[in-house]
């Protein structure tokens, strides 16, 4: 599952299993209802029912699908952790850089303004 | 499709930490009060014991009730497993519906790192089951399960939480 290796983080994990977008639309399909089976799954992708379960590895692995046992069916739940602790780690930190750097134009931008 | 599959929610978090410590940072006031939206915790750890999540002062300011949330212990195995049940008193509209059931998992791997799994049954609790997934931003209250998750890897890991 996910290691701590000094060279594959959970980060390249996730990434690498954001990077497909049969991976990105089966989360898609996990996030408007959850808790489905590989059954339930396969219908709305082109594609083998051994290529569908390739993909849900793929995804288990990097831990933004998590199985549960439910009598005799495997049930896919999408795990939001994994995107949440990218978000905080790579989206928020340059946002807010954005996000002063729009705020230092609009003072520029207004003393201009009020220069002339 | 099976009811009890639409309303279960599931969340996983690697943490390196041993169980113990998961475990302490779950049930322990102490532990509690430094990440998420901190608060102390009350839990009687034995089957039917009481479970109660307080506020903090900051929470109370805000129009919140002393005791937040409020359960049962339906099942404690330290520190592996506890199932409980969780009923938000945040609004009227939570406290109206049903009490909802959370079962934290530690299973401890390889390397002194453990995979929590947290599953919430939000079973005839449709407002529980739209906060509790987050997507909101954290400081408007809207961090949810993944988010809280998230700050206590970072509390354990780093010994600080991400939350100011």
């Amino acid at each position: 599952m996910v290691t701590y290796g000094p060279d594959v983080t959970d980060d390249d994990h996730v990434f690498k299993a954001l990077s497909d977008p049969t991976r990105r639309f089966l989360l898609d399909l996990l996030f408007e209802r959850d808790g489905r089976s590989l059954k339930e799954l396969e219908p709305g992708l082109e594609m083998t029912r051994f290529g569908v379960m390739k993909h849900l590895r793929i995804l288990e692995d990097a831990g933004l699908v998590v199985t549960r046992r439910s009598g005799r069916e495997k049930l896919h739940f999408l795990n939001p952790v994994p995107i949440r602790t990218i978000h905080d780690r790579w989206i928020d930190k340059y946002r807010e850089r954005e996000v002063s750097a729009l705020l230092a134009l609009k003072t520029e931008l207004e003393e201009k303004d009020r220069g002339s | 499709m099976t009811d009890k599959a639409t309303t279960m929610q599931v969340y996983r978090i690697v943490i390196k930490a041993s169980a113990q410590a998961i475990w302490d940072a779950i049930t322990k006031p102490e532990w509690t009060e430094r990440y998420s939206y901190g608060g102390r915790v009350e839990y009687d750890l034995k089957s039917g014991g009481r479970f109660c999540h307080k506020a903090s002062a900051e929470m109370k300011s805000m129009g919140l009730p002393d005791e937040m949330i409020v359960g049962k212990v339906i099942e404690c195995d330290p520190p592996r497993k506890l199932v409980q049940t969780w009923h938000p008193l945040f609004n009227a509209a939570t406290a109206a519906e049903a009490h909802t059931r959370l079962t934290y998992e530690i299973q401890e791997n390889q390397g002194g790192v453990c995979t929590v799994t947290l599953t919430h049954d939000v079973t005839g609790a449709p407002m529980v089951a739209g906060m509790v997934p987050g997507g909101g931003d954290p400081a408007q209250g809207g961090g949810g399960w993944p988010w809280m998750l998230s700050d206590l890897k970072s509390l354990l890991e780093t010994g600080k939480a991400m939350a100011a």
